[in-house]
């Protein structure tokens, strides 16, 4: 197997992520006929023995014209597939067991479309997309995240049957792409362990949800809960409402305080529960791990920073 | 992947376009197939096309199941068997059609494209005319877009059918050289079924009442023959098919072959050189001039003076040949063979005892001959393709009573006299005239132009040509049937004389068809080699066409993959004239930066040479207009062009 799998690596001239843009030259472009190719061939060495046992002149231009079409069905596949310009693009954090999306943009250079390319990880589900001309083209390419950290997808293959589902034309590309992974939250968790820390002196009061204390400008991250509807109906642009309130809810989420007899996929997969419940409440929340510590903070970036946090512990 | 993509449901608009292929394909074998079949299949399309329609569900696997058994056995209860020509076909239809019913996935759609194809080529069986021909490759276009279909079901049906017509065209010069070089094997590879060769028509090697004027209703081409050189006059063009000795009283046949002759070494007169084109007639003779002196190879003369081919002639074969119509053959027959001709069945009484009065008056057999002639000239006889029905003494009849009749009664009543006579005498059969097409010189002889003649045996002189029908309707031998034959009898619509437009028409078809046949459908093995060393390639073999065949085609994908690799960026007349304005001025060392947008280019040309400041403003303004903004048309491009071509950049001082 081994064997087999560098054999492959050197004929179709693999070797680790690229950088991009990835243009597929005609060197790394195969070309072998389909099943159904492999077919059409047969039925023409059928045709062509009957024309030889019935001396059918016509019959030998009719098998010579289709055996033509099949040699220009091969070039035609090639064609579709060459030249194709592959760059990467976004791709989303996901959790652990989803399905990651790598964005692709897919340039075609030339002034014709190209039909029916489909592209996929190894053993994944295809993409099958259609290139106008002189055109970027974006797809998203789902493969199943199952471990966290930083995901490396491997090869994609690029193939393409069209036109005339004769001939395969594949290509072989391993653009410098990684997904951040995060780990699976828990199905079960037990509730939050949210805490009064003791901040009764209110030196720490800051935002927080209980009493309003004024407007600020709308940013992505903030709920939607706290937009200022009736702001907006004035045709004002959007606004945050902000509150204060001494008694802010906290949650501490230390890795120490976890049961001992956790292991530590299960104590990052419970962290994750957490911190998105905590997130959902719109608590403040904060994150220790063994070697590192995330302070208090609210909002999407601070959720981001704890997650990736989990995501890469012990990487 | 590629698995999966096979057994993807069909799209409806793949799903019509399969179903179109396939009536496109079968159109042409509701003439030939069975009516059974022809009636189960055109249900069985219906039956899909509703389904589609109705967007129903296909038909469960017990009946398709039910209806492939029951099919096949109607189809070996047709034809006995399941193996040949027929049954092939038949069988093929069903499988397409039944294909159809089931058909459901990509995978079966590619069956169906590939059943199609195969189809095509079955109708050359039957025919396999110019007619034929661009038929198949209009179908061939249709089932090309269909599988282009299945590749992609999003395309629209005029993409479709573009792509398939350009991957047509450029397949068609490998079609050309695989043509020309794909080195020919003479068929059949096996023994062929029975059924490969029915329904040929032409001369048998029997000859009764009736028998010859029904081929003469058929405008059908028989063979067609190139002179070298002149043609030879009307009254020469007796073209030599079976010679009938034996009588049984309503029927002339063909004696047994016997040994065959040698041809002579030197022969009075003047000499033909022709070819022939022979359409296959299922049988072995071949036609030529009276007399052959030459034979085609592989062929031999029978000692009656007829060529024969080894095999029956089942394709068009071509032929060449000499011959001398003076020659005079069987001076010295052998005495037994003469006996044999003189051998009649006891019946027609007054026409023998006519000829024996004759023979007791002339004396010589000569005299007889002309007798009889002058008897036949004398009388009121009628030529005419519609005589009447003979009973048993047909010859004393024909003779006496009706006195109307077609080639073969005159000839037949003939010979019967002249062995009545005792003067030795045989039917002879084949072709009489021809007509010349100015088009292309060729001599066409058809059906129509079915005759048959005597030959009578004197002592001295050999076997002398006699042609009773010349002696009642001289106009058929020198102007043909049409001019022969009464006003109002069924003449084939093709001999008539009287549509001289038509002619005009039909000739040049039928040269066009003529090339057709002889370049196109006559390419075998010997026209391959033919053509090949008329190109300059001496002594081709096969493995000399194999590599030439390969380099040539290499060279084609060569050329293909260039095209393939080629990149056509779209040009754009807008940027064109922006990139020549930047041209322009890099002779005075002022292109434009790669970055430089061209608001930031026209400041800093306007600073380095104020007086080209204005001028460069509203080239940028107009450019930024074009490219970027709501202006297009072709005025402001050319305004754009024109500005650029304008503007004067003086060299420095």
């Amino acid at each position: 197997m081994q064997a087999v799998a560098s054999f492959k690596r050197w004929l179709f001239r693999l070797h680790g992520p690229e950088p991009a843009p990835i243009v597929l030259t005609q060197r790394r472009v195969y070309v072998l006929p389909t099943g159904a190719g492999l077919a059409y061939a047969a039925v023409l060495g059928l045709m062509l023995i009957g024309a030889i046992n019935y001396n059918l002149s016509l019959g030998y231009a009719l098998i010579f014209l289709l055996a033509g079409l099949g040699l220009v069905a091969l070039l035609h596949t090639f064609r579709n597939l060459v030249q194709i310009e592959l760059s990467p693009g976004r791709v989303e954090p996901v959790f652990a067991g989803d399905l990651a999306h790598f964005g692709l943009q897919l340039h075609n250079r030339r002034s014709q479309g190209r039909s029916a390319i489909g592209l996929h990880f190894d053993g994944q589900e295809a993409i099958i997309s259609d290139l106008a001309a002189e055109a970027t083209t974006s797809i998203g390419l789902p493969i199943h995240a199952r471990k966290r950290g930083w995901f490396r997808p491997g090869r994609i293959t690029l193939e393409t049957h069209y036109p005339l589902c004769l001939v395969r034309a594949w290509s072989y590309v391993e653009p410098d792409m990684r997904c951040l992974v995060y780990p699976r939250p828990e199905s079960s968790a037990p509730p939050l362990p949210l805490l009064a820390t003791g901040d009764s002196d209110g030196a720490r009061a800051g935002r927080g949800t209980e009493d309003f204390s004024g407007l600020r400008t709308h940013q992505p991250a903030d709920s939607s809960r706290h937009v200022a509807w009736k702001a907006v109906a004035r045709e004002q642009p959007l606004l945050t409402k902000q509150f204060t309130g001494a008694s802010t809810m906290q949650v501490w989420l230390d890795w120490d305080a976890l049961p001992t007899g956790l292991g530590v996929e299960a104590r990052l997969s419970r962290l994750t529960r957490w911190l998105l419940d905590a997130h959902a409440q719109g608590l403040a929340f904060g994150l220790s791990l063994p070697g590192k510590a995330i302070p208090l903070g609210q909002g999407a970036r601070q959720l981001q920073d704890c997650l990736e946090a989990l995501a890469l512990h012990g990487s | 992947m590629a698995a999966r993509r096979k057994s993807l449901p069909l799209a409806r608009n793949q799903e019509l376009w399969l179903l179109a292929c396939a009536v496109l394909t079968l159109a042409p074998d509701v003439e030939h197939a069975p009516t059974w079949l022809a009636a189960v299949a055109g249900m069985a399309l219906a039956w899909r096309a509703t389904i589609w329609w109705r967007r129903a569900a296909l038909p469960p696997r017990w009946i398709l199941s039910f209806l492939v058994v029951a099919g096949s056995a109607g189809v070996f209860l047709t034809y006995r068997q399941f193996f040949g020509k027929d049954p092939g076909i038949a069988l093929l239809i069903l499988f397409l059609v039944l294909k159809l019913l089931e058909m459901g996935r990509v995978r079966d759609g590619l069956a169906v494209v590939f059943l199609c194809y195969f189809l095509l080529l079955t109708h050359f069986l039957n025919a396999q005319g110019l007619d034929v021909a661009g038929f198949t490759l209009a179908a061939l276009v249709a089932i090309t877009a269909a599988l282009a279909s299945l590749a992609n079901a999003g395309l629209s049906a005029t993409a479709n059918l573009r792509l398939s017509a350009l991957m047509l065209a450029q397949a068609a010069p490998f079609m050309l050289v695989l043509f020309l070089l794909f080195p020919r094997v003479q068929g059949p590879l096996w023994g062929m079924p029975i059924d490969a060769y029915s329904g040929m028509s032409g001369l048998s090697d029997t000859m009764s009442p009736g028998s010859i004027s029904n081929l003469s209703l058929s405008g059908e081409i028989a063979f067609r023959a190139k002179f070298e050189g002149e043609l030879p006059p009307k009254h020469m063009l007796y073209w030599r098919g079976p010679v009938l000795g034996f009588y049984d009283g309503s029927t002339w046949r063909a004696g047994p072959r016997q040994a065959k002759v040698s041809l002579p070494d030197t022969a009075p007169g003047p000499a033909f050189r022709y070819s022939v084109t022979l359409e296959p007639h299922n049988k072995p003779w071949l036609f030529v001039l009276e007399m052959p002196g030459s034979l085609p190879p592989g062929a031999i003369l029978s000692h009656e003076y007829q060529v024969l081919s080894k095999t029956p002639v089942r394709s068009r074969i071509r032929y060449e040949l000499k011959s001398y119509p003076e020659l005079v053959q069987g001076i010295d027959e052998a005495a037994a063979s003469i006996d044999s001709h003189l051998r009649l069945p006891a019946n027609n009484p007054r026409t023998r005892a006519l000829a024996g009065q004759w023979r007791r008056e002339s004396g010589d057999g000569e005299a007889v001959v002309h007798r009889m002639l002058d008897h036949i000239r004398q009388e009121r006889f009628f030529y005419t393709l519609t005589p009447p029905l003979l009973g048993e003494n047909s010859i004393d009849q024909f003779l006496f009573e009706t006195r109307r009749g077609f080639c073969e009664h005159f000839a037949s009543a003939f010979v019967f006299a002249m062995r009545a006579a005792g003067v030795p005498a045989r039917v002879v059969t084949g072709y009489q005239g021809g007509e010349r097409n100015p088009v292309d010189g060729y001599l066409i002889v058809r059906q129509s132009d079915a005759h048959a003649w005597a030959e009578v045996w004197l002592e001295g002189r050999g076997w002398l040509r006699i042609d009773p029908t010349a002696a009642v309707a001289p106009n058929r031998i020198e102007a043909g049937l049409a001019s022969a034959v009464p006003v109002g009898e069924p003449l084939p619509f093709i001999v008539r004389a009287d549509l001289s437009w038509l002619r005009q028409m039909r000739f040049r078809w039928e040269a066009v068809t003529n090339t057709w046949n002889q370049w196109v459908l006559g390419y075998d093995p010997q026209r391959q080699r033919e053509v090949l060393s008329r190109l300059g390639l001496r002594e081709p073999d096969w493995k000399a066409m194999t590599a030439i065949m390969a380099v040539l085609c290499g060279l084609l994908l060569l050329g293909l993959t260039a095209w393939a690799l080629h990149k056509r960026a779209r040009h754009d007349p807008t940027l064109g004239a922006w990139n020549r304005l930047s041209r322009k001025l890099a002779r005075v060392g002022l292109a434009r930066k790669d970055w430089e947008g061209p608001e930031d280019y026209a400041r800093r040309v306007a600073l380095a040479r104020p007086e080209l400041g204005h001028g460069l403003a509203a080239i940028a303004a107009l450019y930024i207009d074009l490219r970027y903004g709501r202006l297009s048309g072709t005025e402001a491009r050319r305004k754009l062009r024109r500005l650029v071509a304008d503007l004067n950049i003086p060299s420095r001082r």
